[in-house]
């Protein structure tokens, strides 16, 4: 550690570089931190552009714009881009800008690899887009790639999305790495864990869990490679392998993956309520176990993606119960951000209004998860539309929300300058009623029996899916204001103070707006 | 009383939408048609009606500090931040609220997975796009596909109101008989479902799943594939017809007289014409959704027929393609799917079609020859 300090000492002076190769060659958390945000917001519209699609096609029953071979690709590279390259990249840029000055740290333990991971993903995203001009198209077989649709009957491009996961993936563990380093090794002279403010611990929280996942996720595109090109069998029946051991190692991955696109929203809402209830957050140690519980719980549910593969009763049963037991933590949370705000003095800047809408349509969605979690119900409930209406209700109210709550939170630290309020709010209803139009009848639809995945439906489905429709070009459209808010912000405004919100507590509110490009030289002492 | 309860609430949500008698404004699932499937609903509205009472709490707590608590009614903050007792009942009370859920569905779970001692066996086979059924031991045995014509999905036609829910052949069941399912693939996985009675199984290839259904009343029943497996995932719907055990056993009698009418047709002298028009039906059923109907198909994964070389030169190849499929590829083994006289009629369909004017016939017997040489 003091080998890092002595560096940044003889550098004091320094500012940015000059020009294009700044970006390119930076070890700065605050650039890193910038160009994934940047890079993750172009992924948001490139990925959401795709669900225009799916949407457009989907506003009326018969196939009116695309064919279902393309259509199957959208929402293919749709999950993808949302998931690999929008979500993730988000909170790594969240976690790049803010750690450091979190805990009082000059910057990430590793800034070079830093770097790397950070263009990997262009790389890696430039890779998975350019198969959709390939002959055959891109991928087509759903986010969630199932073998043998993946391998034996996948387009000659799945080797180009192989790699692409790959390339992510090692993004990711890098990223996860450096996290974890940062937070052990780099923190100020007092600040003992249970000190550490909550986004920081639900971040180290997820970095184990990718450094445990993501390997796995690399296995089995790994395998998908052997089995197309070196003619193994790994997931080919017919030679002896099991496509059921495909949907066990790829649920092994994905489960853990979901808390790891929600534990960093998780931390992120209980920093923002606590400042605008002006209150402590009530039950910090119980929020730290209650992460952690539910990060172990996140290994030993991974089948509750299968219930209709045929597995053994007892099987079943245990995946039930397990996957039932997360309500338990999760509860905890919602109830003690309930708590933080009960008996405060409440205001909602925007920041508040997307954490407060958080809380309450991330609970929708775990009401969603309970209810897929009862086995018996699930084979009504698999593969439908409610499903979807689930896993958005938690991802886009949930992982998104916290992001923009996140974004508008921080945005006069990063800026110097406050966003227009007006507009922060304009953005939010907009995105509320477009997010709560969109996916809400996606519920109806998914119990009255409408399977995902289709390009066209019966007519009994047709008045849902037409709202739905408007609803989403309501919420994508939307997002270009919260652009349009952002380049506001960055070219000017109001100054913002050092700390510009009443409530806010942390070390990140010590130095000045916007943070200065090096930070924390001298740690900070903490009480 | 439950249900009546869900229907006054929703009634009172839509009034302001209007049609609410209307299927099209549906928001729930169907009550069941069998035992099981009625459970499922059941257990389905409990978890519905306990999340709604755990939601109205948590939320009316969450809305009235929005509302009383407001930094501009001059709500001065409390400090509090910790308190072990609430943590503790707020931990323990929804551990025994899950309880109470698990013991229900562990018992309609143990229900949905005893299939043994059935009276029908049907074997259910997913291939891309369409489901077989074999009745075992009876030596029946059929293809079932979306009847939906194609002016309907593109929008030339009016859409009728079993609109992709309609197959040419329905699987036709007894009532009151214990009926187990026996569900694979053959290429992908599929997944079979059909709401009313809650059965839903993925059909997956090296795997025989299970799955059982008695069905009380005579009807129609339709579902779709759930698991996608590719292109025309959305284009493989499922219609099981119940009738009554004297409709059925008429039913399977005269199927049985068909599959041995079909062995005869083997041995029959086919003229081309003939071929071609029974090629052209068969070539629409299993063919059309990847080479497309005009032949072009979908370069590179489905490859065009027409012109094609094999198709115009190679009789050998053409043959040994359509019965063994191309390992590695989308292209399946139909030798196993179509009989001798389909198969014969389908390869002289696609020589004579699209202007791949060969004016060649492959006969039954040809197939024949080819499968026993090997």
């Amino acid at each position: 550690m003091s080998a890092v300090i002595d560096h940044h000492h003889a550098d004091h002076a320094h500012g940015p570089a000059k020009g294009l190769m700044r970006w390119v060659l930076t070890t700065n958390h605050k650039d890193i931190g910038t160009m994934y945000l940047w890079f993750s917001f172009i992924m948001f519209l490139a990925g959401g552009s795709m669900a225009m699609v799916i949407r457009a096609e989907l506003f009326q029953p018969g196939l009116q714009l695309v064919q279902p071979e393309f259509f199957n690709q959208m929402t293919t590279t749709h999950g993808l881009i949302m998931v690999f390259g929008a979500v993730m990249p988000a909170f790594v840029g969240l976690a790049n800008w803010m750690i450091p000055l979190m805990v009082g740290a000059p910057d990430m333990a590793l800034p070079r690899m830093n770097n790397f991971s950070f263009w990997l993903l262009p790389m890696a995203f430039g890779l998975l887009l350019s198969t959709l001009f390939m002959e055959g198209g891109g991928p087509n077989f759903g986010w969630t790639f199932y073998a043998p649709l993946s391998t034996t009957y996948a387009p000659p491009s799945v080797t180009f999305f192989i790699f692409a996961i790959h390339l992510a993936g090692i993004s990711s563990i890098m990223g996860a790495i450096n996290i974890i380093a940062t937070i052990l090794n780099l923190r100020a002279p007092g600040m003992t864990l249970m000190k550490m403010p909550l986004f920081v611990w639900t971040w180290l929280i997820t970095a184990f869990l990718l450094i445990a996942v993501m390997p796995v996720l690399a296995g089995v595109v790994t395998m998908m490679l052997m089995d197309i090109h070196f003619g193994t069998s790994f997931f080919n029946a017919a030679g002896g392998g099991d496509p059921v051991m495909f949907q066990h190692i790829f649920w092994f991955f994905g489960h853990p993956e979901v808390y790891i696109m929600i534990l960093p929203a998780f931390g992120a809402v209980s920093q923002i309520i606590p400042t605008f209830s002006r209150k402590p957050l009530f039950g910090y140690t119980s929020m730290v176990y209650a992460t952690a519980a539910i990060a172990f719980l996140s290994f030993i549910v991974w089948a509750h993606h299968m219930f209709t593969v045929g597995i053994p009763i007892t099987g079943e049963l245990f995946f039930m119960y397990a996957t039932m037991l997360i309500a338990v933590p999760t509860g905890v949370k919602v109830f003690n951000w309930v708590s933080t705000m009960f008996r405060g003095a409440l205001t909602f800047e925007t920041p508040m209004l997307f954490a407060v809408a958080f809380v309450i349509l991330f609970t929708i969605g775990g009401f969603s998860g309970l209810m897929l979690a009862i086995a018996p119900a699930d084979f009504q409930y698999h593969d439908t539309y409610f499903v979807v209406a689930h896993f958005h209700y938690v991802l886009v109210p949930g992982a998104i929300f916290g992001i923009f709550a996140s974004a508008y939170y921080w945005l006069p630290k990063w800026t110097g300058h406050m966003y227009d309020e007006v507009l922060g709010k304009t953005h939010f209803w907009m995105s509320f009623i477009g997010m709560n139009l969109a996916f809400f009848p996606m519920h109806f639809v998914g119990l009255a029996g409408m399977p995902r995945r289709i390009p066209d439906y019966n007519i009994m489905f047709a008045n849902f899916n037409m709202v739905s429709s408007i609803g989403a070009f309501m919420f994508g459209a939307t997002q270009l204001l919260f652009l349009f808010i952002v380049i506001k912000c960055i070219k000017g405004g109001p100054k913002a103070a050092a700390n510009p919100w009443e409530g806010a507590e942390g070390l990140e509110w010590t130095v000045p707006s916007p943070a200065p490009y090096h930070t924390f030289t001298t740690p900070p002492e903490v009480k | 009383m439950l249900r009546s309860a869900m229907t006054w609430l929703v009634g009172l949500s839509l009034s302001a939408v209007g049609s609410f008698a209307n299927a099209e404004w549906g928001v729930n699932m169907q009550p069941g048609v069998t035992e099981v499937s009625q459970s499922v609903f059941d257990l389905h509205m409990t978890i519905f009606w306990i999340c709604v009472v755990i939601g109205v709490i948590v939320f009316g707590v969450m809305f009235w500090s929005m509302l009383m608590h407001r930094k501009s009614e001059d709500s001065k903050p409390a400090t509090f931040h910790e308190n072990l007792t609430v943590e503790i009942l707020w931990t323990v009370i929804p551990l025994i609220i899950l309880i109470v859920m698990a013991v229900p569905a562990t018992k309609t779970l143990i229900d949905i997975y005893d299939a043994e001692e059935s009276d029908v066996d049907i074997l259910v086979t997913g291939y891309q796009w369409r489901w077989q059924y074999k009745y075992v031991g009876e030596g029946v045995s059929y293809f079932s596909s979306l009847a939906t014509p194609r002016d309907e999905i593109n929008n030339v036609a009016e859409k009728n109101p079993n609109y992709l829910l309609e197959v040419d052949n329905p699987l036709v069941v007894p009532v009151g008989k214990k009926i187990r399912f026996l569900i694979t693939s053959a290429d992908v996985i599929h997944s079979w479902w059909v709401p009313a009675f809650a059965v839903k199984k993925d059909a997956i290839p090296g795997f025989v799943n299970e799955s059982w259904t008695r069905i009380d009343q005579p009807g129609i029943y339709r579902g779709q594939c759930t698991e996608l497996c590719g292109k025309d995932h959305g284009f493989m719907p499922i219609v099981v017809e119940a009738k009554t055990q004297a409709d059925y056993d008429a039913w399977l009698a005269e199927q049985k007289e068909a599959a041995a009418k079909e062995a005869e047709l083997r041995e029959k002298d086919w003229t081309l014409e003939e071929l071609v028009a029974r090629g052209e039906k068969v070539y629409n059923s299993a063919c059309a959704s990847c080479h497309q109907a005009g032949g072009e198909g979908i370069p590179p994964m489905f490859p065009a027929l027409k012109g094609s070389d094999i198709v115009l030169n190679d009789i050998q190849e053409h043959i040994n393609t359509v019965v063994n499929g191309r390992p590695g590829t989308a292209m399946a083994a139909f030798g196993k799917q179509l009989s001798e006289v389909d198969a014969a009629a389908v390869i002289t369909y696609e020589r004579n079609a699209w202007g791949n004017d060969t004016g060649e016939v492959v006969s039954p017997l040809d197939i024949l020859n080819f499968k026993d040489g090997q």
